[in-house]
């Protein structure tokens, strides 16, 4: 556009009157293209900039320990130099597994229930409550967690286990307290909802209708098209938003600190207090700076949740968007 | 006889499967409707006036009198100077987008970037915001919780815009462009008066995410019992008042903590309504 514009202008030969305000109006819309391009880079870039100023600040503990011992380490004691995540690392993994675990199977339905089923009624009620959902901090779904779910696990969950599953080592109650992997889990559960049901549907959004139409057409009932003919085309892109739901619960930081019990140790059961690893930096960050390595230590933690968030996401946000984009023949 | 047989349990297998699905909705539903109920029975109890209208007075914390005042006006600072920065950001990069990029190669890393960058947990940019800070020598401060909220609101943002924009016809800004206006003017005058109602639910969404954000604002923005009256002084910020009060050994601070929440909801729910009534208000001006 405007390069085509200040060529005419350079040579009028047309004898046409190029008003002064035309050159102007040209001028400001080069400047204003460069200034939205340098501004547009700043998403791509910053990603880099954060990830080395991350590696940068964590470098001296890497530096003195192996990455083997850090990662694999079992024992935390900065005080005397010993800087072990795997009772964090493993902490992180349970509580977003159980969190997924309870989130995948309801969320499922209900997108399949609000793509292929729903009255447009149902949808247009169910889009406000999962936007709430949404909306809702992460601080107040810690106070809920904190005030329903944590006694429902210890008054309920915890002694009906211990009747039923106590021999099956990872429901067994060690640590009756209702704070826990289980508490966290449940509570992270809700908070992912919404974000798998919305991504899910969007991508069953995506299968045209002459699918469906084919087989309905044949005499195949509404589940037996779905089960055998919807699903298969979209099992990517659900396992895509399994897996973005997962990195959400994996750095989810203060709800979970709320609830899941802040003890450092290497979980065995669903009752059983951990740490996690956000729940570790978040803690800790304000008095770190008297203890050698402290610091960098809890940036390596905050670069190892980066690195596990980023490969997560990149490779789901990839399967989505190659899914929403697959041209249908 | 057989035929009959098979085409029950076909049936029945579809009333199960529709059956649980809707189970399972009114299971999410009924968590929404747990959760308010929750934090309205039990915070409801504690939140008095003096909550909202009253700084902390000394001892707050050892249930002494006083509110959370100085947290309200410090999120409010902190989330409206995040949304604003994220604005001045956020806008070019959608009307760039849209405008240069459209569904071309670089759009989509611009897309990826933004949605990783969406996915990053907001206690990472916390961390992130706090090596800068060092690197600077800033203190925890009102402006390093603005910083800090504009890079977690910016991929929320310019993503929400995004998308309403992409969804635009192109027809209105093919006319202006016939018409002799330069891709500026196209986007600034038709494509954000036209999509007006999409930018703002999308601002509102960012903004809603910015005030309840705690682990971001938690070393960045720093804490103080004490209304805000600087940028570069710390702030309290709702969401980490609700933090502390629950940490709380007192079952007293403990219900403010409680009522703190009902009032961050409150407020958080309040923007999500009322920016879905504003754009189907502001829906009524734009040309179909």
């Amino acid at each position: 556009m405007s390069e085509t514009l200040s060529l005419k202008t350079k040579n009028q030969t047309e004898g046409r009157v190029i008003r002064p305000s035309t050159l102007a109006r040209a001028r400001q819309d080069r400047t204003a293209k460069n200034v939205f391009f340098i501004v547009t880079l700043l998403p791509v870039i910053l990603i880099a900039i954060i990830t080395i100023a991350l590696f940068l600040r964590a470098l001296p503990i890497l530096k003195a320990y192996p990455l083997t011992d850090l990662l694999f380490g079992e024992v935390w004691k900065p005080s005397t130099g010993l800087f072990g995540f795997k009772p964090f690392i493993i902490g992180t993994i349970w509580v977003t597994a159980v969190g997924v675990l309870f989130a995948v199977p309801p969320c499922l339905l209900v997108s399949i229930y609000l793509a292929e089923y729903a009255h447009a009624r149902t949808r247009s009620a169910a889009k406000p409550i999962l936007d709430l959902l949404a909306a809702i901090p992460p601080v107040v779904y810690g106070v809920w967690g904190l005030l329903a779910i944590v006694p429902f696990v210890d008054e309920v969950l915890a002694p009906l286990s211990d009747r039923w599953l106590g021999s099956v080592s990872i429901f067994s109650v060690n640590q009756p307290t209702g704070f826990g992997i289980l508490a966290a889990g449940l509570v992270l559960a809700v908070m992912i909802a919404p974000l798998i049901i919305s991504v899910v549907y969007e991508v069953f959004a995506t299968v045209p209708n002459d699918l469906r139409n084919a087989s309905l057409a044949v005499g195949a009932t509404k589940w037996q098209t779905i089960r055998n003919i919807v699903l298969p085309q979209v099992l990517p892109g659900i396992i895509a938003a399994v897996v973005l739901a997962a990195s959400r619960a994996f750095g989810e930081t203060i709800a979970v600190l709320i609830v899941v019990g802040n003890v450092t140790q290497i979980p065995t059961s669903i009752f059983d207090s951990a740490y996690p690893l956000p729940a570790l930096i978040a803690n800790n960050y304000g008095d770190m700076m008297s203890i050698p390595l402290y610091d960098a230590a809890l940036l390596g933690a905050a670069l190892v949740l980066l690195v596990v968030i980023l490969i997560f996401n990149i490779l789901s946000t990839i399967i989505l968007q190659r899914v929403k984009r697959r041209a249908w023949a | 006889m057989m035929k009959k047989k098979h085409w029950q349990r076909r049936h029945l297998v579809e009333t199960f499967m529709t059956t649980i699905m809707r189970v399972s909705l009114i299971i999410v539903a009924g968590a929404l409707g747990l959760i308010l109920w929750t934090i309205l029975v039990r915070g409801l109890p504690a939140l008095t006036w003096d909550m909202i209208s009253q700084s902390p007075k000394g001892g707050f914390y050892m249930g002494k009198e006083g509110g959370v005042l100085n947290a309200i006006i410090g999120s409010a600072y902190l989330a409206v100077g995040g949304t604003l920065l994220a604005i001045i950001f956020s806008l070019p990069i959608a009307l760039y987008l849209k405008a240069y990029l459209g569904d071309s190669k670089w759009g989509e890393y611009v897309r990826l970037s933004l949605d990783v960058l969406w996915g990053i947990p907001s206690i990472v940019y916390g961390a992130f915001g706090f090596t800068l800070m060092i690197a600077i020598g800033m203190r925890a401060s009102l402006l390093a919780g603005i910083i800090v909220l504009a890079l977690v609101e910016l991929p929320i943002m310019a993503r929400a815009m995004d998308e309403v924009i992409r969804r635009m016809p192109v027809d209105q800004e093919h006319a202006a462009l016939a018409l002799g206006s330069t891709k500026l003017e196209v986007a600034l005058r038709v494509v954000v008066r036209q999509m007006l109602p999409g930018i703002v639910t999308a601002v509102l969404l960012a903004f809603g995410r910015g005030i309840g954000d705690a682990a971001s604002v938690l070393f960045t923005a720093g804490y103080t019992d004490r209304v805000v009256t600087s940028l570069m002084r710390p702030t309290a910020s709702l969401p980490l008042a609700v933090f502390f009060q629950l940490g709380s050994p007192y079952p007293e601070v403990q219900q403010r903590g409680y009522a703190s929440a009902l009032i961050l909801t409150i407020i958080v729910l309040a923007v999500s309504l009322g920016s879905r009534w504003l754009s189907s208000r502001l829906n009524k001006y734009t040309v179909k």
